[in-house]
């Protein structure tokens, strides 16, 4: 049989790497100079078979199959860390690594420990397997009552978009609690989905689930659809992300701030309740999605310092070069297959970096962090007197409510 | 090879269960229904050995709300043929009238293998897949956990309590209850669903009336009570912990 030096049809990794080139500034990645910054910086590209430069050299060397037959591409915690340092400036998170991760998912090769999730969320709305019904439990005792806009059927200013995490994980809740504190204190006329709400699904999509993040989108979308209110606000990153970059792309299209855009504007009214002195050395970790993905690093940091008695202090890697805590892009689901691969923890790390800036506080602005840290300071030598509080935590300890 | 796979949808223990206003059953109408887990692992089961040795699956179900997601995702997976049973489902049924229905479509199917989960937490009346295999005069082997085909009869591994297990043969046609696939059920990407859903079809099968005889007759459902000899300790940690320690001193552990 005749072969020929250069396939006749397109091969797989030809299509794939087409199909990179058709994404936003996908087409960058014709420039990749093989630089390997990415690699490098990425916190677990020692680990991996094929860090993103190396799937890209696999990509135009027509062997990007093998790439789908391993399963450290799973150890991606789509931090935006590599995104953030290509020099050709690439979107390798949002881009190459997520695409790869679907791929490896249509082929079957997921790591168990993330199936659950993905089936939770599929059929309970949350990826933690709790009963959608009880999705505003948490609401309970709250005062004044928080409005759910399928009873209160008015229009209000603000829909807050609470989450899963916010919504069921107890140490979240508290946080979630303090949030409504604020929220009422400063007189906010807002209201919540409860059960009508769904996952975000931002981090399902980034373990590669794009048709059910879709499901999960249209699902919030048919919910927002339904009331009326002028913004969306959440304490979130990861829906943020979603609702401000995925959303408006399957055509759901609200305005959406984080909360610590929202507060910041409503500093003026927020600091004369700010009334007890905190007295800590806080340092302050960016989220991978409100930071390095969303350009969010300065309001956070404003609102800690107008808490009297705070002290910032800052960790070696901070703002776009912040580590992150391991929850992302589905590692949040995969902590045993991280540990079974790398046998560290990325929140232990982060840990080291608190204790090492000398705070007593390690102050946090998402949802999966308050958990993964305060897990970690158990674990990291002289963390033991380390606090991790949520900023909403530290906001309504200096409200004194 | 034809292999058959019987499936059923059980009550979604995530919900807290009610007890219906007749007192005799669940409250259907506060139920989510979910894939019996052991069934999941017979479907499992079906495709690994579909994938070793080219054998072509069906599956059935008996129709209640949500088995239409229940069989596209099968068919995701790889199963060639899904069938849905049409009849009075919804309010629950017996494993002797379901053992009924399914042996009557099955033995249309002619099937060398027919897998089923082992067991359901429903099951008031026993497990289908026993049932079946008398209905049929076939062999049944339960508690299986792994599956091979050998010369035109299947060797299974049967688990046994106290960790022992026993390979042995079984001829066909046979029923299998299984304990656990060989490996984890696997996870299909919800766009290979929602393909199936495009270009897959479930076929229908009326059934008749459902013969319940040999089920239970269910005199009273209630929610487990504590018993009298329960007592629940009050206090703060500290109390409890005292109270605790003078306790195992009265009944002499300590």
């Amino acid at each position: 049989m005749a072969t020929t030096a250069i396939p006749t049809n397109p091969s797989f990794s030809q299509t794939f790497y087409d199909s990179l080139q058709e994404l936003p500034d996908g087409e960058r990645i014709r420039a990749c100079l093989q630089c390997a910054n990415c690699s490098g910086v990425c916190p677990f590209g020692y680990i991996m078979d094929y860090p993103p430069g190396k799937i890209i050299s696999l990509l135009r060397a027509d062997i990007f199959d093998y790439v789908l037959k391993t399963e450290t591409v799973w150890m991606c915690v789509s931090c935006y860390a590599c995104s953030e340092v290509c020099p050709a400036k690439i979107p390798l998170t949002p881009g190459l690594m997520t695409r790869t991760k679907e791929e490896l998912l249509l082929a079957g090769n997921v790591p168990s420990e993330l199936q659950n999730a993905l089936e939770f969320s599929q059929r309970y709305g949350n990826p933690l397997g709790e009963s959608p019904r009880k999705r505003a439990v948490w609401t309970e005792g709250i005062d004044p009552d928080i409005k759910i806009l399928g009873k209160y059927k008015q229009p209000v200013e603000v829909l807050w978009y609470v989450g899963d995490y916010p919504s069921y994980h107890s140490r979240v809740q508290l946080a979630t609690k303090a949030f409504a504190k604020i929220l009422n204190a400063l007189g906010v006329d807002f209201g919540i989905l409860g059960r009508e709400e769904n996952s975000d699904g931002d981090s399902q999509r980034l373990a590669g689930e794009r048709g059910l993040f879709e499901i999960l989108a249209e699902k919030n979308g048919v919910a927002f659809e339904k009331y009326q209110f002028d913004e969306i606000i959440t304490t979130d990153p990861h829906a943020y992300n979603a609702l401000k970059n995925e959303y408006p792309k399957l055509g759901i299209n609200y305005p959406i701030r984080h909360y610590t855009e929202y507060l910041l504007e409503k500093l003026d009214q927020l600091k004369p309740l700010l009334t007890q002195s905190v007295n800590a050395k806080v340092t302050y970790h960016d989220p991978c999605y409100l930071g390095r993905a969303n350009g969010i690093y300065e309001q956070p940091r404003t609102l800690l310092n107008a808490i009297p008695g705070v002290e910032l202090v800052e960790m070696s890697h901070n703002r776009t070069t912040s580590l992150c805590c391991g929850g992302g892009g589905g590692g949040m689901w995969l902590d045993g297959f991280q540990w079974e691969k790398a046998h560290v923890r990325l929140s232990e790390w982060r840990v080291r970096e608190a204790v090492a800036s000398d705070a007593n506080i390690l102050a946090v602005a998402c949802p999966y962090e308050s958990p993964r840290f305060e897990d970690a300071a158990k674990m990291v030598q002289g963390a033991g007197k380390l606090l991790v509080r949520d900023l909403t935590e530290l906001l309504t300890d200096a409200m004194g409510i | 090879m034809n292999i058959v796979v019987l499936i059923k949808l059980i009550p979604d223990l995530i919900e807290e269960l009610s007890i219906h206003s007749n007192g005799v059953a669940l409250d259907m109408d506060w139920i989510r229904l979910i894939i019996n887990e052991f069934d999941d692992h017979a479907l499992e089961q079906a495709i690994l050995l579909k994938e070793s040795y080219d054998a072509n699956v069906t599956i059935i179900a008996p129709d209640v709300e949500g088995v239409d997601d229940v069989l596209f995702t099968g068919l995701a997976k790889g199963v060639d043929r899904s069938i849905k049973l049409l009849g009075d489902f919804e309010e629950g049924v017996n494993s002797h009238a379901l053992a009924r229905v399914f042996k009557k479509t099955v033995q249309d199917l002619e099937p060398d293998l027919i897998l089923t989960g082992v067991q359901a937490h429903d099951d008031l009346d026993g497990s289908v897949g026993p049932l079946i295999a008398g209905y049929l005069d076939y062999p049944y082997v339960g508690y299986v956990s792994g599956v091979k085909i050998i010369d035109g009869k299947s060797m299974v591994r049967k688990e046994y309590p106290g960790g022992l297990i026993a390979e042995m043969e079984v001829i066909l046609p046979a029923v299998l209850g299984i304990q656990a696939a060989e490996k984890p059920p696997r996870y299909v990407a919800i766009s290979k669903v929602r393909q199936a859903m495009k270009t897959a079809t479930i076929d229908e099968i009326d059934v008749d009336e459902l013969d319940i005889t040999g089920g239970p007759t269910v005199n009273r459902m209630f929610k487990a009570k504590s018993g009298e000899r329960a007592t629940m300790i009050e206090g703060d940690e500290e109390e409890v912990a005292d109270r605790l320690v003078e306790i195992f001193k009265e009944i002499g552990v300590l």
